[in-house]
């Protein structure tokens, strides 16, 4: 598989009085084409901002302070060279946008323009990025519409008509609307039930097969990616703590925020298990501490600890393991497969 | 201790407490009344601790105008016990928040009763309405909207401490303790703090210690960790769990994760449409669902131990098929709320709407198809 959205030490600050908010820091992440990436960590760890950075989303007083993205479409023939989002300017960002990577975002409640029809926010889309007449456009959008799963006859509703998983289905249509090779999404299942947000995700993975984009998902519910994912990111303060595929990840969590993460959500199936759940909060970000984020809430923390630089390194420790699954924690690697979460 | 009273009950002609079959209007979910007697469960909560809270029958219907009405809460009836948890599940729009406000006095009943202490709650004014809130408190599900933000921490609770124990001197000290009660310490440090510099998890805290100013028996839950990331939210439910223990408070926990439930509750009810179609202890309902609905949200539930599961193969769940592609349909209007999306259904689902059955002692559902649905309990032989 080739790399199509490569983000390599990519560093993003808040430019506040107080002092930069080193929202993220260091962060090296590919996405492959057609694979489904799960990026996943609390508020406040950087998760959005990691996204919205690599894609130029963000403003003033966020900064990018360094590192570079770049993307390797079919569609961008840059004489076979992948482009870099970091150094685009506004037009080729234009072309960029929808057309090769777009976004799904939080909470589609608000995303939708409440005064705009479905079909003319579609349309809206459809015809700043495609550039067809606006008959075609508007068979697009119903053909987007049943894609989704939603009846055509929706396209002349207000959002407030719809339920919200409908709503949800709407934002993802829009952001297929120009088949992009890259979708993000950003929570976009936080706000539903259970039963809906089954349906979205099961949705989800459908068109993908279908469509054949990549998708970096973006969220803070760890066990929907067990289920999701092909590899599983888990930051925190801004950082990567671990990264793996999803079975690595669930079977054999290395770095001790993943397993404190692992060891917090109840499970319905199964035998009932102890559950310990981290103590403390998230650190400050303005003023970080020398080493290792984590420090304050790990159990495992010692002295060592706050010389270690972040990078990752294989989990497999001086055996080689698969090196796809890689942790920030070189400490608990050396006593391995200690009592083990789900042992 | 005087008769708990609530002053908003609606007195008889007020608009809110016609009963729902009058209205001869288009009726939202206004079907027929349940078909048989409902079942009394023995409730296991009741093994915790005594009755401190009833409801029964409650009723709720909403006037949406035009001759529109709303049934968003029908013949619900269950206890909450000191020093146990009773968890309602359900979807939004499942009436479970309802529930809670009629409970809290907050909305008025349509018919149905409130008991508290063994008590009827009744009618009358402020002051005994104050009286009522000093023994049944509310937390909200958002703390970062149900905290004024102008207010030190040390101000948001100094009000109901006055307010609702009037014999304290110390206010200071009253506080001190309240903050330590929730682990916010020192507590000096916290007092003087604002909402805005505390975190998801710390706020709600402060939520959890007003409500306990008051010095309730009875706690109404609203989603309490739901708006708090997933680290935390194990720690907010120890801390309820070790408040319910020690200072004997009975507990409802609404939520939409019945996963969580499972964990913290002792008993279960879960809701749809307005109506509780299942109850029963908390490991019962969830390892053996006998309702077609609770079997739907548990199967839906991310499950981590089934990787590269159904939901990659796109075989779905069994009934997350049907409920799938009819995932925008509402309750049904008539018969059985869930027979809109219930694979099951047949035409006597869609026609009379179930009472709760009991199928042991301590658990009941409200479904036509149990023999379909859950055969072993059904039969009676689990």
């Amino acid at each position: 598989m080739s790399p199509i959205l490569e983000i390599s030490d990519l560093s993003v600050a808040y430019r506040t009085p107080g002092g930069d908010v080193h929202a993220v820091e260091q962060v090296n992440l590919t996405l492959n084409a057609g694979e489904v990436v799960g990026l996943c960590g609390e508020s406040g760890s950087g998760k959005s901002t990691l996204a919205y950075g690599a894609t130029r989303l963000l403003r003033p007083p966020a900064v990018v302070t360094s590192g570079s993205v770049r993307y390797g479409g079919r569609r961008i023939t840059n004489g076979g060279q992948p482009a870099d989002l970091l150094a685009m300017n506004h037009k080729e960002l234009e072309a960029m946008r929808w057309r090769e990577i777009s976004i799904v975002f939080q909470s589609a409640m608000n995303a939708l323009n409440p005064v705009l029809r479905v079909q003319d926010q579609l349309l809206d889309g459809i015809r700043a990025h495609l550039r067809m007449p606006r008959s075609e456009a508007r068979d697009k959008a119903a053909g987007l519409l049943d894609l989704v799963g939603i009846p055509r006859n929706r396209l002349r509703s207000y959002p407030h008509e719809l339920s919200g998983g409908m709503r949800q289905r709407v934002m993802i249509a829009m952001a297929l609307a120009a088949d992009p090779e890259v979708v993000i999404m950003d929570e976009p299942t936080t706000a539903l039930d259970v039963v809906v947000q089954r349906d979205i995700l099961a949705q989800i993975v459908e068109l993908k097969e279908t469509l054949g984009f990549a998708v970096l998902f973006i969220t803070h519910d760890l066990s929907l990616l067990l289920e999701l994912a092909d590899r599983i990111a888990v930051m925190y303060a801004g950082r990567l703590m671990e990264t793996g595929s999803a079975q690595d990840i669930i079977r054999e969590p290395v770095h001790p925020y993943t397993q404190g993460l692992l060891n917090s959500f109840p499970s319905l199936h199964g035998p009932r298990r102890e559950l310990a759940g981290i103590p403390g909060s998230p650190p400050d970000l303005r003023d970080p501490l020398p080493g290792c984020p984590f420090i304050p809430r790990c159990k495992h923390a010692i002295a060592a600890c706050e010389q270690v630089d972040m990078s990752l390194v294989p989990a497999g420790g001086p055996v080689a393991g698969p090196v796809s699954h890689l942790t920030a924690c070189p400490i608990v690697i050396s006593e391995k497969s200690q009592e083990g979460v789900r042992s | 201790m005087s008769e708990p009273v609530i002053s908003n009950l609606p007195a008889s002609g007020l608009p809110d407490s016609a009963p729902p079959d009058e209205a001869a209007a288009p009726a939202i979910n206004a079907s027929a009344e349940q078909v048989g007697e409902p079942a009394v469960v023995q409730s296991v909560a009741a093994d915790r601790g005594e009755l401190a809270m009833e409801a029964v029958s409650l009723n709720k219907v909403f006037h949406l105008g035009r001759g529109a009405s709303l049934q968003a809460v029908r013949n619900v009836s269950f206890g909450l016990y000191k020093s146990a948890v009773v968890a309602l599940v359900g979807e939004s729009g499942s009436g479970k928040s309802t529930v809670a406000k009629l409970l809290a006095g907050q909305e008025r009943l349509t018919s149905g009763e409130i008991t508290l202490g063994g008590k009827p709650v009744h009618v009358t004014g402020n002051h005994a309405f104050r009286q009522f809130k000093s023994q049944v408190q509310y937390v909200f599900q958002d703390p970062f909207s149900s905290l004024n933000p102008v207010h030190t921490v040390g101000y948001t609770l100094t009000r109901p401490v006055k307010l609702h124990q009037p014999g304290v001197k110390n206010v200071p000290a009253a506080i001190t303790a309240l903050l330590e009660q929730v682990s916010l310490t020192p507590a000096a440090q916290f007092v003087v703090k604002y909402p805005h510099e505390l975190s998801g998890g710390q706020r709600q805290r402060v939520s959890f210690a007003r409500a306990l100013a008051a010095q309730p028996t009875v706690l109404l839950a609203d989603e309490p960790v739901s708006m708090l990331d997933v680290s935390i939210r194990l720690e907010m439910l120890a801390l309820l769990n070790d408040l319910r223990t020690r200072l004997h408070l009975a507990l409802l926990y609404i939520t939409h994760d019945i996963a969580s439930a499972r964990y913290f509750a002792d008993e279960v009810l879960v809701m749809y449409g307005g109506q509780i179609v299942e109850r029963g202890p908390a490991e019962d309902v969830t390892q053996r669902p006998a309702h077609p609905y609770t079997q739907l949200l548990i199967a839906s539930a991310p499950d981590p131990d089934n990787l590269g599961s159904s939901l990659k193969s796109g075989n779905s769940v069994q009934g997350a098929t049907v409920a799938g592609k009819l995932g925008s349909v509402g309750p049904a209007a008539t018969g059985c709320p869930f027979s809109s999306r219930c694979p099951l259904a047949d035409d006597k689902c869609r026609r009379e709407n179930p009472a709760l059955q009991l199928l042991t002692p301590a658990r009941a559902a409200a479904c036509w198809r149990l023999d379909v649905a859950a055969p072993p309990l059904a039969a009676g032989t689990i």
